[in-house]
């Protein structure tokens, strides 16, 4: 499996740490071909809106939203889940997100940095221990729809949902070394949308 | 489930996410909607830019706080502000308005000849400007969460920025291939604290976020610091003493994610009006040098 994580701004190095020691293909795509030769996506931590506005600059924002429309696994975390959701909420005027997921996201609904945190949450992986969450200035989602999974919740705001083929996280699992949710992504989303195609 | 803020990963974290970015610096509301609207990664909000705190001389200190709030009100985007090198008082002040980075800052006058600010002691993290490798790891020492090679501020002379980089990357390119038992010695001559310098020699980087400052002013320099390995660029004066401020930041964010790509430069450089006249840090006498306050 090649999976090819959108390399236009962000931490994008830590992605491709954690999924290379998940066991797949992982590579930084930019352009309109990297971006075809891949079997699935994922979407760093960043500035959603720079992300956003560079994806529009450089012409990858249709072939991204195609492809992510028509089922193309995807994972995004922090402002990954912010550009798969449907709805942003306090978002910056005229905004775009490439859609994905049935979800209304509040961008920033933690609050500023001085209330970034870290914590213990538990994730609806069928593994009883709990996952060390990061926060950066994140998003929590408001709103999801039928096809909708809420996987993880903060004070009854849930933090990483999912669909068929979309996974989505406030946190940032690539910043503490410990890969349960990239392994998830690969093992519970990504193969089983995958092999449906074939 | 106990929620721990102002730790050391959620502040070099909010750094990671910056990477391959470009932060502006802005004097108002209306800058900073134009940096957001080019692609900024975040805005630092100051008073003045450090080509006017060259020209008209005097103390540079923190900005009002008033322009700070109206700045975070304007943007979405992080907001950063500079607190004077030591002047650990701006600092509270500036974490208490919500400032998403503080900027320990050699282009605002040192209110401490001698000390830094305890980094550690606060909740907001630390932006520290360094010339080497050295003065790098003792700002992380005292609790930096980001770095950025300092350059020459307000003159559009990208030669210091290079220098400094050149100078950081040499240095830990050194420490790479020196014996174990010779990082003791190393240490002492970059007069830094040994397991900073021991953990550099293991990974080949710095523990926290580089990026690149001072003198930035056209797309092709920001693309020439992201390939000496620069992890963003910072860029003060450049953007807003230009002809066209909205072009130039856009430029500046294009040439930044494709600096390997002379292509995608060359387009961003078309037609971007006059850019900053500029200084050469040469002609500046010792005292106006920015980049030797710090130690």
């Amino acid at each position: 499996m090649k999976v090819g994580v959108l390399a236009l701004q962000g931490d994008v190095r830590e992605h491709i740490s954690s999924l290379i020691a998940c066991g797949v293909d992982a590579v930084p795509v930019r352009r309109e071909s990297e971006i075809q030769s891949i079997d699935a996506l994922v979407i760093p931590g960043g500035e959603s809106t720079t992300i956003a506005q560079l994806s529009e600059v450089f012409g990858i924002y249709d072939l991204l939203r195609e492809r992510i429309a028509s089922g193309t696994p995807v994972y995004g975390s922090c402002a990954g889940m912010i550009l798969l959701a449907a709805e942003i909420l306090d978002a910056k005027v005229g905004q775009k997100s490439f859609g994905g997921l049935d979800i209304s996201v509040r961008r920033n609904a933690f609050g500023r940095q001085v209330d970034s945190f870290e914590s213990d949450i538990e994730f609806a992986d069928g593994s009883q221990e709990l996952i060390r969450a990061v926060f950066i200035r994140a998003p929590w989602v408001e709103k999801v729809g039928n096809e909708v999974q809420v996987l993880a919740s903060i004070n009854s705001h849930p933090v990483a949902v999912r669909s068929h083929t979309a996974l989505a996280t406030s946190f940032h699992p690539e910043l503490t070394g410990d890969h349960r949710i990239h392994r998830y992504f690969i093992e519970h989303v990504a193969r089983p949308a995958l092999e449906k195609v074939k | 489930m106990a929620e721990v803020t102002g730790t050391g990963r959620v502040k070099r974290g909010m750094a990671e996410m910056l990477k391959g970015g470009v932060i502006m610096d802005v004097v108002n509301a209306e800058q900073a909607k134009i940096a957001e609207d080019a692609g900024a990664v975040a805005v630092m909000a100051l008073e003045r830019v450090p080509a006017d705190i060259r020209a008209q001389g005097g103390v540079a200190r923190m900005s009002d706080p008033d322009m700070i709030q109206k700045i975070q009100a304007a943007v979405s985007i992080p907001v950063m502000a500079k607190a004077r090198i030591g002047h650990f008082v701006e600092a509270r002040v500036l974490e208490s308005l919500g400032v998403d980075y503080i900027d320990e800052s050699e282009v605002l006058t040192p209110a401490d000849y001698e000390n830094h600010i305890d980094k550690f002691d606060f909740t907001v993290p630390f932006v520290c400007g360094a010339t080497n490798l050295g003065e790098a790891l003792r700002r992380i020492n005292e609790g930096a969460a980001m770095i950025r090679s300092k350059g020459e501020a307000g003159t559009g002379d990208v030669s210091n920025a290079m220098q400094h980089m050149r100078k950081i990357g040499g240095e830990i390119r050194r420490l790479s291939s020196l014996r174990e038992d010779e990082l003791y010695v190393a240490a002492k001559e970059l007069q830094a604290p040994y397991d900073l310098v021991k953990e550099v020699a293991q990974t080949g980087k710095l523990p926290v976020v580089l990026f690149t400052a001072g003198g930035i002013a056209t797309p092709a320099d920001a693309a020439l610091m992201m390939s000496m390995g620069a992890d963003g660029v910072f860029i003060g004066s450049g953007i807003f003493k230009s002809g066209n401020p909205a072009q130039r930041a856009a430029a500046c964010v294009k040439a930044t994610t494709f600096w390997d790509d002379p292509k995608v430069i060359a387009d961003a450089s078309r037609g971007l009006g006059e850019a900053m006249v500029g200084i050469n840090v040469a002609d500046l006498p010792a005292p106006h040098r920015l980049a030797e306050r710090g130690w």
